[in-house]
C-alpha cells in the first residue's frame, strides 16, 4: 500500500500503538435476557455480539451427533453493513462457513462436552462492525458468553492475531495492516495450561521468523486473559451486589 | 420467533387483564413499553440506529451507495431493504431459519415508504439516469420479545434521521461528466423524515385491542392489524396479520386507536431524536455496553 507506513521509523503504528500493544478493549456480559448466555465486545473499531443457547436437547438431525458427548454447533456472521463495502449475505458464504468451522474446533478444545452427552450446545457470534481480528474478536466473545452462561470450560479461551512487517512482530492487527497482504497468523490460546486450540497461519513466513511472531501473539493472548479476566470479576461483582450478598 | 407456551389458565389471567385495561405489566391498553433509542451506534454505516423496546432488540444500519437509477424512475434514488433475522435472536432462526420472517418483514417496508411523500428520493438522485444514491437499509434483528414489526419500523426512522450521505458535484468536461466528492466531511445531505411512517400493531385480544404486545399477548391473540401511521396521522399501509379473523367494524376502531397511538409514538421519538442531535459531540455513546 503505497502512501501508508505501516510502521514509523519511531517504531509506531497507523494507530498510534507500539509493535506488541494491544487496541482498546470494552466488553459486557449479559447484554440479552432471553439467551442462556450473551456477550458483546469491542476490539478497537471491531465489535461483535455473542450469544449461547445451551445445553439443551439435539435438534435437527441426530445422524451426526457424536454419543458420548455435546455437540457444540458455532454460526459465525457479518451484519451486512457491517463491513466498509455492503456484504449481500450476513452467513452462508464461503469465508463465515470456516470461520464457523474454526469456532467449532476451538470451543471443542476447551468446552467440557463430556459432561453433557446426547445434548448441544450453540455459539452465535455476529460481528456488527468489522476492522480486523473478526476471527479473535469473535473468539473472545464467545468465550464470555460461554462464562456467562455458566458452561464448564478448561480455561478461557483467548486469541489474538500477530503480523510480521519490517522485522518487527506485530500483536493484533488492525483492518489496514490485515489488508496490507503481510503473513498474518491467528492463535487461540488456552492462557493457564499454554494449550493452543487454534493455529493458522496466512500468506508466507520464513520459519525462523515464527517463534517471535508466535511468541508475540502468546503474549497478547496472556495480556487479553488478564483483561477478559477482569470484566468476568467486574460482573460477578455486579451481579453478586443485586443479589444482596 | 422465540415461542411461548401458555396454559389455559395464563391465557385466561391475561385476558381479563385486558378487558379491565390493566395489562400483566401494568400498562393500559395504548401504552407502549418503554423503549431505549440510540442513534450512531455503527460508526461504518451512513447511519444507524440502535431500539431496544423492552426484550425487543433491533440495530439498524444504512449504508449509502452509489447506483443507476431505475428506468422507470430516472431521476429518482431508492431504498433497499434487507431484515436479517440473525440466530442470535433464537436457534430457529440458524441457518436459512430466518429468511422467511425476513422476507415478509422487508416487504411490508418496502410496502409502507412505497408512497412519494414518506422520504423525498429525488435527493438522492446525482446525475439523471446515470447516477443515484441507493439506500441500503439493513436491519438486525438481535433479540425479539413481541411487536418485532413497531420496533423495526422506529429504529429504521432513527436510523434515517441519523443518515448523512456525502455530497458531490458533477464536472461536466469535453470527455464526459465527472463525479467531484466534497472534501469537507461535514457537508453532507441530511434525509427529511417528517413523513416516514411508523407501524403501530394492533393486537386483538378478547373484545379489546392492545399497542404493543409482549410475545405472552402476542400467545394470547388470534389477530393483529398492522397499520402504518405518519406523523400527521396518515395511513400508508394496512394489512391483517394473524389466524384469526376480524370485523370490519372493530378494523375501523383499531385504526382510530392506530392513528392516536402513532401520532404519540412519532412526536416522542422525535424529541428524543432532537435532545440526541443537540447534545453534539458531548453526547456519551453507550452502545451495547451500557
Amino acid at each position: 500500500m503505497a502512501g501508508l507506513e505501516l510502521l514509523s521509523e519511531q517504531g509506531f503504528r497507523l494507530d498510534g500503538r507500539r509493535a506488541g500493544e494491544l487496541r482498546q478493549l470494552r466488553a459486557r456480559m449479559g447484554v440479552f435476557a432471553q439467551a442462556d448466555g450473551s456477550a458483546y465486545l469491542e476490539q478497537g473499531n471491531t465489535k461483535a455480539l455473542a450469544v449461547v443457547y445451551g445445553p439443551h436437547e439435539l435438534r435437527g438431525s441426530r445422524g451426526k451427533a457424536p454419543h458420548a458427548q455435546a455437540l457444540v454447533n458455532c454460526q459465525y456472521s457479518m451484519a451486512t453493513f457491517s463491513t466498509a463495502e455492503r456484504k449481500r449475505r450476513p452467513h452462508g458464504d464461503r469465508a463465515s462457513a470456516e470461520m464457523s468451522l474454526h469456532l467449532k474446533q476451538t470451543f471443542e478444545a476447551a468446552l467440557l462436552t463430556r459432561l453433557f452427552p446426547r445434548s448441544q450446545i450453540d455459539i452465535y457470534v455476529q460481528i456488527l462492525q468489522a476492522d480486523g481480528g473478526n476471527y479473535c474478536a469473535a473468539v473472545n466473545a464467545a468465550t464470555l458468553a460461554l462464562l456467562d452462561a455458566g458452561i464448564p470450560m478448561r480455561d478461557y479461551v483467548c486469541a489474538c492475531s500477530a503480523g510480521f512487517l519490517e522485522d518487527t512482530a506485530l500483536a493484533d492487527l488492525n483492518y489496514v495492516e490485515e489488508a496490507a497482504g503481510g503473513p498474518q497468523l491467528a492463535l487461540a490460546l488456552l492462557p493457564q495450561a499454554q494449550h493452543i486450540a487454534l493455529l493458522e497461519l496466512n500468506a508466507r513466513l520464513h520459519q525462523d521468523h515464527l517463534p517471535r511472531v508466535l511468541d508475540a501473539a502468546t503474549q497478547a493472548c496472556r495480556h487479553l486473559h488478564a483483561l477478559l479476566d477482569r470484566v468476568v470479576r467486574e460482573h460477578l461483582r455486579d451481579a453478586a451486589a443485586l443479589l444482596g450478598k | 420467533m422465540a415461542s411461548v407456551v401458555l396454559s389455559e389458565a395464563e391465557k385466561v389471567y391475561i385476558m381479563h387483564g385486558v378487558q379491565e385495561d390493566l395489562r400483566v405489566d401494568g400498562r393500559s391498553c395504548e401504552d407502549y413499553r418503554c423503549a431505549e433509542v440510540e442513534t450512531d451506534v455503527v460508526s461504518n454505516t451512513s447511519g444507524s440506529a440502535r431500539v431496544k423496546l423492552g426484550h425487543t432488540d433491533i440495530l439498524v444500519g444504512v449504508k449509502a451507495e452509489m447506483g443507476t437509477p431505475k428506468l422507470d424512475k430516472p431521476n429518482e434514488g431508492s431504498l433497499e431493504f434487507f431484515v436479517d433475522c440473525s440466530a442470535n435472536a433464537t436457534p430457529e432462526f440458524e441457518g436459512r431459519g430466518g429468511e422467511e420472517l425476513g422476507t415478509e418483514i422487508a416487504n411490508t417496508l418496502y410496502r409502507i415508504f412505497n408512497n412519494e411523500s414518506s422520504i423525498d428520493l429525488k435527493l438522492l438522485c446525482i446525475n439523471p439516469r446515470e447516477h443515484c444514491w441507493v439506500l441500503y437499509v439493513d436491519v438486525l434483528l438481535l433479540e425479539c420479545g413481541g411487536n418485532l414489526f413497531d420496533a423495526i419500523s422506529l429504529a429504521v426512522k432513527a436510523a434515517l434521521f441519523n443518515t448523512r450521505i456525502p455530497k458531490v458535484r458533477v464536472l461536466e468536461d469535453e470527455g464526459g461528466r465527472e463525479i467531484e466528492l466534497s472534501d469537507d466531511p461535514f457537508d453532507c445531505i441530511r434525509l427529511n423524515v417528517d413523513n416516514v411512517p411508523c407501524i403501530v400493531t394492533l393486537s386483538k385480544i378478547g373484545h379489546r385491542h392492545i399497542v404493543d404486545a409482549t410475545l405472552q399477548e402476542e400467545a394470547c391473540s388470534l389477530a393483529s392489524l398492522l397499520i402504518s401511521v405518519t406523523s400527521r396521522g396518515a395511513l400508508t399501509c394496512m394489512k391483517k396479520m394473524g389466524r384469526g379473523s376480524l370485523d370490519p367494524e372493530s378494523i375501523f376502531e383499531m385504526m382510530e386507536t392506530g392513528k392516536r397511538v402513532g401520532k404519540l409514538l412519532h412526536s416522542s421519538l422525535q424529541t428524543v431524536l432532537d435532545e440526541e442531535e443537540n447534545l453534539g459531540t458531548a453526547r456519551k455513546k453507550v452502545g451495547f455496553l451500557g
